[in-house]
This record gives C-alpha cells, sequence and structure tokens, in this order.
C-alpha cells in the first residue's frame, strides 16, 4: 500500500464477503470470504474460471445483481468509503456511469440497437453532467476520438448494427469513460473480440485509465490477458480468493497450485510441438461444496492437512496464498516455478 | 429511398390482390344458386319483366363481358347497386364505414393506451399482485366470448343501472349531424353541438370497451412478454450499470424495443377491429359495416357483399403496409438497410 492510498479511501474494498443465491435446491455459495482491494489509479486483475465468482464480486459493489435474489451472509463492500448496500435507488442511479461504469463483456448486445449511439452517450453523459445537449455530444464526440474511432461525428448518427465488435467495445468503453468515473469495472471486455482486437482495446483501456488515474478493475479468465495491463492479480477459485499479488510476483513465483496449473494452460508458455496442459476435474458444485480446499480434488499436492480450509498466508513482496502446502515455507526458490 | 423501396412493390401488390379478389366473388356470385333477377323483381313477376331486369343488370350478356363490365366499373369506384337499398353498393359503405371506423379506432386506442402499459408494468413486476391483475384481465379479455360480455354489460349498465345506452350511435332526441367525416364525435362538435357529442360519447362507451377488452389482453400480454425478454437484454444492464433513471431505462431503452414485435399484433387487431366487429356491431345495433353485411348476408343482397370483401380487401393490403412502414419507424435495421 502506498502512502497516498492510506489517506483516500480504496477506490473498492471488497472485506471477507461471502454472497449466496438461495435456489429450491439450496443455496449456492457464490462468494466466500472474498477480500479485494483497488487503490486509487491502481489496475487490478481479477482471473478465474466461469462461474468462480468474478463478475458476481463486482456486480454486488454496484447493486447490479437481481435484488432480492441473493443473500449476503458476511463482510462488506465499500466504493470509495462508501457502502451500495446502504444507498437508495437515486444514489445508486448516480454512483453508476459516475463514479464507477462498467463495460461488458458482449459488445454484440450491449448497445441498445433501436437508440443511435450519439444518443446513447449523450444520454448517459446528461444523466452526470450539467450539460447542454450540444456540449455533451462535443464531450461524446471527443471521447470517442479518444478511443481511436475513425470520423467520431459520423459514428455518432450510426446504431450499433452498423459498427463492428471491436468498435462497438470502443463505443462502450468511450461511455464507460464519458464521466471520468474514479473506476472502471472492465469484465471480460476483450473475451468476445479477434486476438489482433484485443490487444489495442486492453491498451485503451489501460492509457486512458493511466492518463485520468482511475481505478480498474479487469475480469478475466486469462492469466496472459489481465498480466499485460494489471499491476496486482487475484487469482479466484470457487468463490474463493487463492492467490493475490503483484503481477511480476505472481507471474514468476506462483504459488498455488491452481496458479500454476493456469499458467502452464497457456499456449504462451508452452515450446511448440509439447502438448498444451489443461487442468483435470471440474469446478465443484458450489450448491455442496467439498471440505477444506476447494481446489483438492483436482490438486497434484493434496495431502490430509488439504481436508481443512486453509488460511491466507502473507509472503513477502505483497504475494498471499491460501494453501496447505505454502504455510509452512513462506519463500519457495524460483526453480520450482513452471518456465 | 428505403420508403418507396416498401410502398411501391405494396401498391402493385395490391392492385393483383383487387384483381384476385374480383375474380373470386365474382365466380362465387354467379356459382351460387339464386336469381338475382327474380329477387329484384319479386316471386310474382312476369316472365317479360324478369327479361328485362336481367337486360338492366346486364345478366343476359356472357360471363366474360359481364366480368370485363365489372372490373371496369370496380376501377372507376362503382361497385354495383345493393339489391336491398336500392342504391349504389359504394355509397352504403361510404355510409357505414365511418360508423365501424369511429368504433374500431376508438376501441383499439383504448386498447393500446390500457394494454401496453399494463404489460409493461406486469412485466417489470413480474409476479407481483399487478402482475396477478393484468393476467387475470388479459385471460378474461382472451376467452370471454365478444356477443356474451356484450350482453352482460348491456344488461347491467342499460338495463339495471340505466345509466348508459344501450344501442345506436345517438339518443332519439338529437339529429342526426351534418356529414362531414362520418365521425359522430367530430361532426356534432363541428355543428358545435355540445349535447349531441356528449350523446354519441356516452354511446360510444359501451361497444368500444367490449370490443377493446378481447385485444386489450392480447395486447398485454404480448407487451409482458416481450418486455420480459428485452429487460434480460446486455444492453438493459449497460443502460442500469451507466446509471439512467429507471423510467428511462424502461420506456425508453426496453419499451422501444419490446414495441417491434407488438406492430404486427396491433395491425392484425386494427383490421379486425375494423371489419371483424359484427357481433359487437349487432349486439349494440350499430349501424356500421359489420350490420350492413350481416345484413346484406341474410338478403343474399350479392352485390352489397362483394363490394365489402373488395373493400375489405383493400383494406387489409393497406394495414399491412401500415405495419411494415411502422416497423421501419422502429427499427432502425430496417430503415437504413432495408
Amino acid at each position: 500500500m502506498t502512502a497516498h492510498s492510506v489517506q483516500r479511501p480504496h477506490a473498492l474494498s471488497i472485506e471477507n464477503l461471502s454472497l449466496e443465491f438461495p435456489t429450491y435446491a439450496g443455496a449456492i455459495k457464490a462468494l466466500d470470504g472474498v477480500t479485494i482491494k483497488v487503490g486509487n489509479a491502481e489496475i487490478v486483475g481479477l482471473v478465474g474460471e466461469s462461474g468462480c465468482g468474478k463478475s458476481v464480486s463486482t456486480m454486488a459493489a454496484t447493486r447490479l445483481l437481481p435484488e432480492g435474489r441473493y443473500k449476503i451472509t458476511q463482510g462488506s463492500i465499500r466504493l470509495f468509503g462508501r457502502d451500495p448496500m446502504a444507498m437508495d435507488e437515486e444514489e445508486l442511479q448516480q454512483v453508476r456511469g459516475k463514479l464507477v461504469s462498467t463495460i461488458f463483456q458482449e459488445p454484440m448486445n450491449a448497445l441498445n440497437p433501436t437508440i443511435r449511439i450519439g444518443q446513447q452517450l449523450v444520454s448517459v453523459i446528461r444523466r452526470h453532467e450539467a450539460l447542454g445537449r450540444k456540449a455533451a455530444e462535443a464531450v461524446a464526440v471527443n471521447i470517442l476520438a479518444d478511443m481511436l474511432i475513425p470520423e467520431p461525428a459520423r459514428i455518432m448518427q450510426a446504431y450499433p448494427f452498423e459498427l463492428s465488435g471491436g468498435m462497438r467495445q470502443r463505443v462502450l468503453i468511450a461511455m464507460a469513460f464519458s464521466c471520468n468515473p474514479g473506476l472502471i469495472i472492465a469484465d471480460e471486455p476483450t473475451t468476445a473480440l479477434d486476438v489482433t482486437v484485443q490487444a489495442a482495446i486492453l491498451r485503451l483501456i489501460q492509457g486512458r485509465a493511466r492518463r485520468t488515474g482511475t481505478s480498474v478493475v479487469f475480469i478475466s479468465h486469462n492469466i496472459a490477458v489481465v498480466s499485460q495491463i494489471c499491476d496486482r492479480l487475484y487469482i479466484m477459485y470457487a468463490g474463493r480468493i487463492v492467490e493475490s499479488g503483484p503481477t511480476r510476483a505472481v507471474l514468476d513465483r506462483p504459488q498455488h497450485p491452481y496458479t500454476r496449473a493456469l499458467l502452464r494452460c497457456l499456449p504462451e508458455r508452452v515450446r511448440p510441438k509439447e502438448p498444451l496442459e489443461s487442468i483435470p476435474g471440474t469446478v465443484p458444485n458450489l450448491l455442496d461444496p467439498p471440505p477444506g480446499c476447494f481446489y483438492r480434488p483436482r490438486c497434484p499436492e493434496a495431502d490430509t492437512r488439504c481436508m481443512e480450509k486453509p488460511h491466507e498466508t502473507a509472503l513477502p513482496g505483497g504475494q498471499a496464498v491460501s494453501c496447505w502446502q505454502r504455510a509452512g515455507h513462506p519463500s519457495l526458490p524460483s526453480s520450482e516455478v513452471p518456465s | 429511398m428505403t420508403i418507396t423501396r416498401i410502398i411501391v412493390p405494396r401498391l402493385i401488390l395490391l392492385f393483383f390482390v383487387v384483381f384476385g379478389v374480383a375474380i373470386i366473388t365474382f365466380a362465387i356470385s354467379h356459382l351460387i344458386p339464386g336469381d338475382p333477377a327474380r329477387l329484384i323483381a319479386g316471386d310474382r313477376a312476369s316472365a317479360e319483366t324478369l327479361e328485362n331486369v336481367r337486360r338492366d343488370l346486364g345478366l343476359d350478356r356472357p360471363v366474360t363481358d359481364q366480368f370485363v363490365i365489372y372490373v371496369r366499373s370496380l376501377l372507376h369506384g362503382d361497385l354495383g347497386t345493393s339489391l336491398r337499398t336500392r342504391r349504389p353498393v359504394a355509397a352504403d359503405i361510404a355510409t357505414f364505414l365511418p360508423a365501424t371506423l369511429e368504433l374500431g379506432i376508438l376501441s383499439l386506442v383504448l386498447a393500446v393506451l390500457i394494454g401496453v402499459p399494463l404489460g409493461v408494468f406486469s412485466a417489470i413486476y413480474k409476479d407481483g399482485p399487478i402482475d396477478q391483475i393484468a393476467r387475470t384481465i388479459s385471460v378474461c379479455g382472451i376467452s370471454m366470448p365478444v356477443f356474451w360480455f356484450g350482453m352482460v354489460v348491456i344488461l347491467l349498465f342499460y338495463a339495471k343501472l340505466q345509466i348508459l345506452p344501450g344501442s345506436g350511435r345517438l339518443a332519439m332526441a338529437f339529429a342526426v349531424p351534418q356529414r362531414v367525416t362520418g365521425f359522430f364525435l367530430i361532426d356534432t362538435l363541428l355543428e358545435g353541438r355540445f349535447d349531441a357529442f356528449l350523446s354519441a360519447v356516452r354511446h360510444l362507451i359501451l361497444p368500444t370497451f367490449v370490443l377493446a377488452f378481447a385485444n386489450l389482453g392480447v395486447i398485454t400480454r404480448q407487451i409482458r412478454a416481450s418486455m420480459l425478454d428485452v429487460l434480460q437484454e446486455d444492453y438493459i444492464r449497460t443502460a442500469r450499470a451507466s446509471g439512467l433513471r429507471r423510467r428511462v431505462v424502461i420506456f425508453n431503452h426496453a419499451l422501444r424495443n419490446a414495441l417491434i414485435p407488438s406492430i404486427t399484433l396491433l395491425g392484425l387487431a386494427l383490421g379486425d377491429l375494423l371489419y371483424g366487429a359484427v357481433l359487437t356491431e349487432t349486439i349494440f345495433a350499430w349501424p356500421g359495416m359489420g350490420t350492413y353485411v350481416v345484413t346484406s348476408i341474410q338478403t343474399l343482397d350479392f352485390p352489397a357483399i362483394m363490394g365489402f370483401t373488395v373493400v375489405a380487401s383493400i383494406g387489409y393490403v393497406l394495414i399491412n403496409l401500415v405495419i411494415d412502414l411502422a416497423y421501419m419507424l422502429a427499427d432502425p435495421q430496417i430503415r437504413e438497410v432495408g
């Protein structure tokens, strides 16, 4: 933690949060004691498989989960020091888009098909800023240009179906940045895009965030993608944070067996013609999770200690891991790390 | 221009539709047993009189000639002469159509004004009390037969409570207004007779409500279903995540898209209302097209039936044209790409 973030509250602070979705079959334990801290102007990655609770954590923070369909059993959330759970609808609306914006995964459907791009941007800008139509349009054109959209004035008049997926995603990013929010939640913004477009989109988000001092939570199932732009990483598995730390440290000295397995699955890290690895087994059923460490059934290193839930162990350099195998010896030689 | 690309083919189609309908109505009128000359001249007419009537009607000519004459007069707007009223069918239709349009348009407006908000709120508060009430209303509207429901409201509001008239367009005490539009609501006001206007309003209430009720049920259901679909869409989540007001998200972002699948339904409802109001008009003794065509059928008034059929089919093609134009307005993808 830097001195500067001690004075000001975190952009996002999720503390020991547990969240359930009650169903007829029982409660689905989507989050189990999740702690995520995002400092000011920090870019933080949230990595894990589908259904591990990445989006649920951030959607809980912006109260975008279906009201009345979920239950927070413990913990707290703070957005710039404020509790979203205590906000009424009006306060939430003022926070969303202004203080915290979200960029969602599917650029194909994330823009309203019957409203012109310009109108969609302008209505968001005018909701949060005291601007006239003309001034708001000028802001919109500027931000579109900033997202490297060619002919922004013409794009303002276009409907979403007239744009490519990459262009739509740029528009959505422009919309998210349009009111200069303090925090952007980027929920798999590049997953639906071509690999060539992905890199450009990542640079756009990173560049704009760095210039404006915006904090970013970057959600992805692809550890390679997030590691390109994030300062710190959180690795999630089945509703728990299993490892966290500065990006470099996590990549160079991954501690949790799950993190190591994720890294071994990356094509970039495997020599040509060597078989690509995959993690055996499947994620546990969150209706009835196994006792102890949730990764135990798939873990090659598991032993009897793993029948109990592991504690988080702080390691030097800001890294932390929840694994019995690392509890005893905090700093492992880097030779154990897969290349 | 896209708009011409939509209208021109429809107008060409209209020509073929009318031609096809003309063939069918002409064929039916000649295939159905019964001698129109006998109907006109009466049972006790002499053979000579019958012959004269046939010659007057052109029935002594070859069938092909008759068809050519029929189509030619259709093109001139001549739908023949009613056997019953002895007036040109076109004039009869001009008399009765406005009554049906007045009733039909008002009840469609009523059905939309109630049905759309009901469907929207039903979807927003899904499974809540509003939704339960809306679903009950729409099931009743869809399943209650018009003739039964019509008689119930007449019994209740006219016979029992005696607060509303149960038949006709105007109370006996008032003279029928000078015909300008044929819509009594407008014509009475044009004459400055406010009391007659009120009487016309009172006469419209029950039939409008009865006719609107069935469509209201269908519209509520359609809007509810498509709103539920649209509210799941990613762009609604985007709108909410951008902090837009709930009212804006629902009415500007969601309803705009939910209305698109409802357009066809509204067009069909309009078609139904305009000439499917037969039952309602009969129950309320409403002097409109429904009553006219029922009487024509009962009296085997061929020219009237044929004229009605032609006008109704033109109406249907025009309604379809309106639906296509409405789609174009509502869906930019159709408007800009075609």
